[in-house]
C-alpha cells in the first residue's frame, strides 16, 4: 500500500506529514501532528466529538482521510483556544456548566466556533441546530445552550 | 474501528475519474462526502481496495440553470444546495429535503451525489427527486446514460448505477411557482426518518389544486409515490377534511418495513400523518406564493 506525502495548513501552520490513505484526518492529527485536544469517541460519524473546521467549514474528523486533507487549511480546538487563558466560547461552557466529563467539549467549541464566525447573533433554535450534530452524555445540552446564548449576549455587547 | 488498508487515487477530471475506474475495476468505489461510505469502511462493511476521489474534480460541482432546466453536478455538498438561493427559488421541495439531511457539518461534507447513490431508504433526497421526477445522468467510458428518478433507486443501497459508471449529474425541471414541503418524524432532529413525507402543490388562479405530487420515504425499500391520492386533490380547495379524505386511497400495503423498534403497523399509522402535514404545508406556502 503506498504512503502519500500531505501538506496542509493546521492552526495556521504548515505541516506535511506522511500518511497510509486508510488514516482518518483525526488520527493523523492525533498521532502525526500530537494535536489530541480532537477527540475521538465513535470513529464512524455519529457522535461529533472529532469536529474540526476545514476551509472555513465545520467537519467531521473521523469521516475525512488524512489523504484529503493537502492543500486545506484546518482548525482544531488547540487553534481556537488563546495561548493563555480561554476563549469567549470556552470561558462560557465553564461558567454555565456546559461540561461535566470534557469528552465531548473539543467538538462542541468547534461547532460554536464555526457558528460565531457566521453568525454573532445566533438564535436559541440556531444554537441547537449547530450542536445538533454532537453528543454530550453529561449535560443534558442546556448547560451549552446557556453557554452559547451567553456568547451571543457578550459578543453583541462587544460591538 | 479503523479502515482497511486501499489505495488512494484523486484524479482532477471526470474522465480520469473513468479512466481510473475502468482501469481498477470491481474492487474500486468512488468517494464523495464520505460521510456514509467512511463509516461503512471503519466498521468494515466496505472493503473496496481502491478508492477513487471525486472531491477534486471541479467540474462535478456546480449548480446552473439552462432555460427551465436546473443542471446539479453530483458532488454540489448539500449545505451548499441549501444555502443556494438558485434552489431556494425554483426547487423549494430540494431545499426543504436537504434541511432534513443529517447535521452542518455532515451537510457540509455530504452531497446530493453521494446521497442518492447511497441510496439508503430512509434519506430524502431519493424521495425529493421522484417527486421532481428528474433526470441522473450517468457516465462511464461508454458514454451517458440518463435515467429517470424511478428507475433509479431500485432498493435498499441499491441503484441502477452499473460497475463503471459515476453519477455526474441530476437534472431536474424549475418549479418556481408552487408550495413545497418535507416532513418527517426522527428521534432527534437530523437523524434518519421513521416516516417522512414530500409534497409538492401548485395552485391554480382560483385556489384550487391544479398539480400536486406525494412520495412517502423510509417506510420501503425506495420511495413511494401516491398519485391516487394527488388525482382526488386535483380541481379541489385544500381543507384538512379534504386531504384526510383523499389520504384514504394512500395504499398503505406498500409499507414495508418492519423492525423491533419502529413496527409496521407504526409506520402505516405515522406515515398518512406525515403525508397529511406536508400536503398542507405545502398548500399553505402555494398559496402563500399567489399573495
Ligand atoms: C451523523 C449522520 C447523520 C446523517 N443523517 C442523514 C439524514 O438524516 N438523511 C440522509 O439522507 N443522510 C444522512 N446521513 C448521510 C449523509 O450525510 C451522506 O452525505 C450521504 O448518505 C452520502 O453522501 P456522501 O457524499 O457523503 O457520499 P459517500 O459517503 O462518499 O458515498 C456513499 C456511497 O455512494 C457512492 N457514490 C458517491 N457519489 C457517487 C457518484 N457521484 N457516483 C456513483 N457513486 C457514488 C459511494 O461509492 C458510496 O458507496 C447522515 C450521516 C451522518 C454521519
Ligand atoms: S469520532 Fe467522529 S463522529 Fe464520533
Ligand atoms: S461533558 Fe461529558 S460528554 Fe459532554
Amino acid at each position: 500500500m503506498t504512503l502519500h506525502q500531505v501538506s496542509f495548513t493546521v492552526n495556521g501552520k504548515k505541516v506535511s506529514v506522511e500518511v497510509e490513505p486508510r488514516q482518518t484526518l483525526a488520527d493523523v492529527l492525533r498521532g502525526q501532528l500530537g494535536l489530541t485536544g480532537t477527540h475521538l469517541g465513535c470513529e464512524h460519524g455519529v457522535c461529533g466529538a472529532c469536529t474540526i473546521i476545514v476551509n472555513g467549514e465545520p467537519a467531521r474528523g473521523c469521516l475525512m482521510l488524512g489523504v484529503q486533507a493537502e492543500g486545506a487549511e484546518i482548525l482544531t480546538v488547540e487553534g481556537a483556544s488563546p495561548d493563555e487563558g480561554l476563549s469567549l466560547i470556552q470561558e462560557a461552557l465553564r461558567e454555565f456548566h456546559g461540561l461535566q466529563c470534557g469528552f465531548c467539549t473539543p467538538g462542541m467549541v468547534m461547532a460554536l466556533h464555526h457558528l460565531f464566525s457566521v453568525n454573532t447573533s445566533p438564535t436559541e433554535e440556531e444554537i441547537k441546530e449547530a450542536i445538533s450534530g454532537q453528543l454530550c452524555r453529561c449535560t443534558g445540552y442546556q448547560g451549552i445552550v446557556n453557554a452559547a446564548k451567553a456568547v451571543a449576549q457578550r459578543l453583541q455587547a462587544q460591538q | 474501528m479503523k479502515p482497511a488498508p486501499f489505495e488512494y487515487f484523486a484524479p482532477r477530471t471526470l474522465d480520469e475519474a473513468l479512466d481510473l475506474l475502468e482501469s481498477e475495476g470491481s474492487e474500486a468505489r468512488v468517494i464523495a462526502g464520505g460521510q456514509s461510505l467512511v463509516p461503512m469502511l471503519a466498521l468494515r462493511l466496505a472493503r473496496p481496495e481502491v478508492l477513487i476521489d471525486l472531491n477534486r474534480i471541479p467540474e462535478l460541482s456546480r449548480i446552473r440553470q439552462e432555460g427551465s432546466t436546473i443542471h446539479i453536478g453530483a458532488m454540489t455538498r448539500q449545505a451548499h444546495a441549501l444555502a443556494s438561493s438558485l434552489v431556494f427559488e425554483q426547487l423549494p421541495l430540494l431545499h426543504y429535503g436537504l434541511q432534513n439531511v443529517g447535521h452542518p457539518p455532515t451537510r457540509a461534507r455530504g452531497t446530493l451525489g453521494g446521497s442518492l447513490s447511497h441510496a439508503d431508504p430512509a434519506a430524502e433526497t431519493p424521495a425529493v427527486m421522484l417527486a421532481y421526477k428528474a433526470d441522473m445522468v450517468l457516465k462511464s467510458k461508454q458514454g451517458e446514460r440518463i435515467i429517470p428518478a424511478d428507475e433509479f433507486t431500485l432498493g435498499t443501497f441499491d441503484t441502477a448505477i452499473e460497475p463503471g459508471e459515476i453519477l455526474a449529474e441530476i437534472r431536474v425541471q424549475a418549479k418556481p411557482n408552487e408550495g413545497a414541503a418535507l416532513v418527517e418524524l426522527s428521534r432527534r432532529k437530523g437523524d434518519f426518518a421513521m416516516a417522512s413525507a414530500a409534497a409538492r402543490v401548485s395552485l391554480a388562479a382560483d385556489g384550487t389544486c391544479a398539480e400536486a405530487h406525494l412520495i412517502v420515504g423510509a417506510v420501503a425499500p425506495v420511495p413511494l409515490r401516491f398519485d391516487a391520492v394527488t388525482d382526488a386533490l386535483k380541481g379541489q380547495k385544500f381543507s384538512e377534511a379534504v386531504v384526510r379524505e383523499a389520504l384514504e386511497l394512500m395504499d398503505l400495503e406498500l409499507f414495508e418495513f418492519d423492525n423491533e423498534d419502529i413496527s409496521l403497523e407504526y409506520r402505516r399509522k405515522i406515515g398518512p400523518v406525515m403525508a397529511e402535514r406536508a400536503l398542507l404545508q405545502a398548500f399553505k406556502r402555494a398559496e402563500g406564493m399567489q399573495k
